[in-house]
């Protein structure tokens, strides 16, 4: 990502029609990422909690925003203090910017920089959620996002993005985020989940995911997303850079999947639509932080070797005993531990800056660099992350009862169920005027789906998992196997 | 009067209605179920996780008889729903001491 300076400067000549417009629109489709990565997610989980692992991401959209408009984005590309965090007082609130100002020496307004990387901040929260699906409180996720994103985001966005930031200059290399984003994520992922603990049932009772078909909406809506993430992050369209990063987008995403699947036909015998999604995910977080250094044959190279790597590490949690529910440390840490030093090996030196990889005839010197990014920001991202957790944990208990982990926690924290299956409401009986205030105002309209149980008092049977009377969604199943 | 009960593979089911129709049957009553018999439940793989899913599909056909009919038409069924492949089903005979049509009130064979 191109340095912005802190000095901002009306100048209404420079700023480009054509580079705003397609900022813009790369800003819209990071938005995306965080819904679709919803599905992505919610597809996995079984029937029980799909609605609160839509929500777990989903409100990310809404605290990240608002903390991003309020200080977000002051301390993550303010004014530089020390290489460590940012601040400027024309930040806080976007108060104090002017609509022609533009972001550093870039083209575009700062708003629209400001706005485009609003959306980085919101999905990387988002990510973390995966890996607590089934057993958390909505109240204590959402409190997490907040304090997560102010203490280890904003910093960790300023360290490797910001002029001033001192990974960024040391010379790491980040294009799009594989250690801001996807390393911090994914080892954030695994400090809570040492503090929250398994599932009940984990390695013990089937956990299949409940609709594939959402999840390959999910990761198709992502890839798609992602090339606003990736050609966007170069600010500009100036110079074809954004280009080769949107080519090896494509390029290591497609490798990824391929890579995936073909680990997973030696190794299990079947090309799974999980794995197809899988890889694919695998490969988008990989290619982020090299999309701008490598190019398109080095794109297939980090795609492959993450796509397999990927598919490997995912099995770790069975090994290791640790309940990653939805794969964050093995796809995103790893994937993005991968992606941030196969740039020290494939970074040509042509594209984003001089700065040669291994191959390429640069020596070790880019490698040790990205090295030294991956390792401050996971050790940093881990031990914060699990002291936050253990804050949270201590204050208000992390996670949900056990009986409400078992009934579901869609009903606990959301008074909702996901599907009606049976076509009856499932049992519910619409009370008009019951609840109404508290449960947003529950009359006959709501008649059409299952009753919230907790607060209209009839409870329905039938409503605690829907069973859909096919092996999809029944617990009939038995994991025998990691 | 006997009630032949039949657990298939659901995709027979056409064959097997077909047949029954053709014998002469007026009404049956057909239920999604699931189970399994000897060869147990298949594996699936998620993210090289394996489970074995032991309920596997099925449906269950109901129809009730003449005792005369009884025999033949679960030889029928059987040739209906028989794919030579495992997990093909069962099919089994109950005496039933009375049947009445709600709409009429007819009751014994009458009410078939």
């Amino acid at each position: 990502m191109p340095p912005g300076i802190m000095t901002l400067a009306a100048d209404k000549a420079a700023l480009s029609p054509a580079n705003t417009g397609f900022m813009l629109i790369c800003t819209a489709l990071v938005m995306l990422m965080t819904p679709a990565l919803a599905f992505f997610y919610g597809g996995m989980v079984r029937v029980k909690s799909v609605l609160n692992m839509l929500m777990m991401s989903f409100i990310s959209l809404g605290i990240v925003t608002v903390l991003w408009v309020l200080y977000g984005f002051g301390l993550a590309f303010g004014q530089d203090n020390g290489g460590f965090l940012g601040w400027s007082g024309d930040f806080a609130g976007l108060g104090g910017i002017g609509l022609t100002e533009l972001w550093g020496t870039t083209t575009i307004p700062v708003y629209v920089f400001a706005v485009f990387q609003l959306m980085f901040a919101v999905i990387t929260p988002a990510l973390i959620s995966g890996a607590l699906a089934d057993r958390v409180k909505f109240t204590a996720w959402a409190l997490f996002i907040a304090l997560w994103a102010t203490v280890v985001y904003f910093p960790v966005a300023h360290w490797v993005w910001a002029e001033g930031g001192w990974l960024f200059d040391l010379g790491v290399i980040d294009f799009a985020g594989g250690t801001a984003v996807h390393i911090n994520a994914g080892a954030a992922a695994l400090g809570v989940i040492l503090v929250v603990g398994k599932r009940i049932g984990f390695q013990k009772d089937p956990m299949r995911p409940h609709s594939l078909p959402l999840v390959m909406l999910g990761a198709g809506l992502l890839w798609f997303g992602w090339f606003g993430f990736n050609a966007g992050s170069w600010l500009n369209n100036d110079d074809g850079v954004g280009a080769v990063a949107f080519v090896n987008t494509q390029v290591a995403t497609a490798a990824a999947m391929l890579g995936w699947l073909a680990y997973e036909k030696l190794r299990h015998g079947s090309f799974t639509t999980l794995g197809a999604a899988s890889g694919a995910v695998a490969g988008l977080v990989a290619i982020t932080p090299a999309c701008g250094a490598v190019s398109p044959l080095g794109a297939i190279a980090v795609g492959v070797v993450a796509g397999v790597l990927c598919a490997m590490a995912v099995g770790l949690k069975y090994r290791f005993g640790y309940d990653d529910s939805l794969d964050v440390v093995g796809v995103h840490l790893v994937g993005g531990i991968a992606g941030s030093l196969l740039v020290g090996l494939f970074a040509t030196g042509g594209v984003q800056s001089d700065a040669k990889g291994f191959f390429y005839g640069g020596g070790l010197e880019q490698l040790g660099k990205q090295a030294v990014g991956v390792v401050c920001v996971l050790l940093y991202s881990l031990v914060v992350s699990f002291v936050l957790a253990k804050i949270i944990d201590l204050a208000m208990g992390f996670r949900v009862s056990e009986d409400e982990e078992v009934a579901g926690v869609d009903q606990a924290a959301h008074a909702e169920t996901a599907y009606d299956f049976g076509g009856t409401g499932g049992g519910a009986v619409a009370r008009p005027g019951a609840g109404a205030g508290a449960a947003g105002g529950a009359g006959p309209a709501r008649g059409d789906g299952p009753a919230p149980a907790k607060r209209q008092g009839t409870a329905p049977a039938s409503g605690k998992e829907p069973a859909s009377g096919k092996a999809s969604a029944s617990g009939e199943g038995k994991k025998v196997d990691a | 009067m006997k009630l032949i009960t039949a657990v298939i593979k659901p995709y027979r089911l056409d064959e097997v209605k077909e047949a029954l129709q053709s014998f002469g049957v007026h009404g049956l009553t057909v239920t999604e179920a699931s189970g399994y018999g000897r060869q147990r439940g298949h594996t699936e793989v998620y993210r090289g996780a394996e489970y074995t899913v032991d309920l596997v599909p099925k449906v269950r056909i109901e129809v009730l008889v003449d005792d005369a009919d009884a025999a033949e038409l679960m030889d029928i069924v059987v040739k209906a729903a028989r794919t030579g492949k495992i997990g093909d089903g069962k099919v089994w005979s109950v005496s039933v001491d009375e049947a009445v049509r709600v709409r009429t009130g007819e009751r014994g064979p009458d009410a078939l």
